[in-house]
């Protein structure tokens, strides 16, 4: 466990190196920005909708009683989508959707040599291969994020429209109600962990691939768990120390 | 000229590599031959630095290689072109971005001259309007010939081959080989060729280096091999029956 994460410091250091030529680089990033924020913007909003539409029904359904004021509802629904089911929830998706295809595209190359032919050409791999995936996932799922609260709290709305246990008004009033914004930054700074988390932890199994198909698959499947695990820490972590 | 002293290579207990000295000249194709596992495509990676020797020094025109740091290497490595035994090919880019990339990353030219360069490179291997295609669209002989164009996009001093015919029908096999031997000729590059296919060897043999088990058994040319009485490297090289018949009418 040492050696690996030792190694995986050791990756992270080669991939901040000062790059050969900063545009090639600077296209890298784009592209990846792309690939992880619209490739991923479709699932992001579906999760969201759903789990934000799902919460309320069940904070409704907890808080039957003539004493609780309805407006509560919301206030709980904002709280809980923004302190944990968009950065937590979207977080575990991501790690499927991006954290796997990243292990898997460096695997790939590394199996078909194509790391390789990097290295001989004099290119600092890791730097052009995992620096632009770092970078792109800690900008782009902290957007990825923010548009997951808005859907969320959306889903919750429908939901009370839909359901009509919680009036709509009630839940718009709720959501504005004692709103604490330590939660936003308690937000923020767990998306941007995650973020970095899900890129560097499956960059590193991809890198360190070795063998052929079968193995790929591996470390996409390690990737994946092994940043679930640490956003499951992380959360933990920040949760502890910010609220 | 490239000259590699004394390289041992071992992973854990096994000795892959076995005080193994040699030199290899420039405009020469240097063709290191042995059967599967006797360590060729490893003293190969040894002698371009994806594997460092363990004992031994690999020397690029008195420069020593082995020594060096990452950034020490990236000058030499930027005269190096290396064809890989299933092309090594960006899946990610086109033919012509694959050709390109190394000009993007250590060149100053615009992109009018990188255009150039690489319709020179493709005009070259016989791949010319091949620009935008993808990897997934090129056969095997194709793949290896835009292998070969990545390999002198930069003009390289020295030239690395693992195994260029494995795959490719015979008349796509002399294709390449007579494509690399060209390229050897008019830019007198130092090229090392990994191979065990002997119409290579024989074909373009200027050199060669026989390995078994790890050793160094025999180095030669393509035309001492039909005299020599080195036991594992006839073994090697008349294998098969009609080699035999043939050298018998030699």
């Amino acid at each position: 466990m040492f050696y690996s994460f030792g190694r995986y410091i050791l990756l992270l250091r080669l991939s901040f190196r000062k790059p050969e030529k900063f545009r090639v680089y600077w296209a890298e990033i784009m592209r990846e920005m792309v690939s992880q924020g619209i490739g991923s913007l479709g699932i992001i909003a579906i999760i969201s909708v759903f789990i934000g539409a799902v919460a309320a029904i069940q904070v409704a359904f907890q808080l039957v009683s003539p004493l609780i004021p309805k407006e509560i509802v919301g206030s709980i629904s904002r709280d809980s989508t923004i302190l944990e089911f968009s950065p937590t929830i979207s977080a575990l998706v991501l790690a499927g959707r991006i954290g796997s295809s990243i292990a898997s595209q460096i695997g790939t190359m590394r199996v078909t040599e194509q790391i390789d032919a990097l290295e001989i050409m004099g290119v600092n791999t890791p730097g052009y291969l995992i620096s632009p995936k770092i970078i792109a996932g800690i900008s782009m799922i902290p957007l990825l994020v923010i548009v997951s609260v808005v859907l969320g709290l959306s889903g919750g709305y429908l939901a009370c429209l839909v359901s009509r246990d919680i009036a709509p008004t009630d839940f718009i009033t709720g959501l504005q109600d004692t709103f604490n914004p330590v939660i936003v930054t308690v937000c923020a700074v767990k998306s941007v962990v995650f973020g970095f988390i899900i890129t560097s932890v499956c960059a590193y199994f991809g890198f360190y691939t070795s063998g052929g198909a079968l193995e790929v698959g591996q470390s996409a499947t390690k990737g994946v768990v092994y940043s679930c695990i640490w956003i499951l820490f992380g959360d933990l972590v920040i949760s502890s120390l910010l609220l | 000229m490239i000259e590699i002293r004394n390289i041992y290579k071992t992973f854990g207990e096994n000795e892959v590599l076995k005080d193994i000295s040699a030199t290899f000249l420039p405009g020469k194709n240097s063709l290191i031959i042995g059967s599967s596992g006797s360590g060729k495509t490893t003293l190969l990676k040894c002698i371009v630095g994806l594997h460092e020797p363990t004992q031994g020094d690999v020397f690029y025109d008195k420069e020593n290689f082995t020594d060096m740091h990452f950034e020490g290497r990236v000058p030499i490595r930027k005269q190096i072109g290396m064809l890989f035994q299933n092309s090594a090919l960006f899946d990610s880019m086109t033919v012509e971005k694959n050709i390109k990339f190394p000009l993007d990353l250590f060149t100053d030219m615009t992109k009018a001259e990188k255009l150039d360069r690489v319709n020179f490179c493709l005009e070259k291997v016989n791949l010319k309007g091949t620009n935008k295609l993808f990897p997934s669209e090129l056969s095997g002989g194709m793949k290896k010939r835009v292998g070969i164009a990545r390999a002198i996009s930069m003009q390289p001093k020295y030239l690395f081959v693992d195994e260029p015919n494995s795959g490719l029908d015979p008349k796509t096999a002399i294709l390449i080989d007579d494509l690399i031997s060209e390229i050897t000729d008019e830019y007198q590059t130092t090229t090392v060729i990994v191979t065990h296919d002997m119409n290579s060897v024989m074909g373009i043999g200027d050199h060669v280096l026989f390995l078994h088990n790890g050793e160094k058994w025999w180095e030669g040319t393509n035309h001492e091999i039909a005299h020599t009485d080195n036991k594992p490297l006839n073994d090697f090289v008349f294998a098969s029956k009609f080699m035999r018949a043939a050298r018998a009418k030699l």
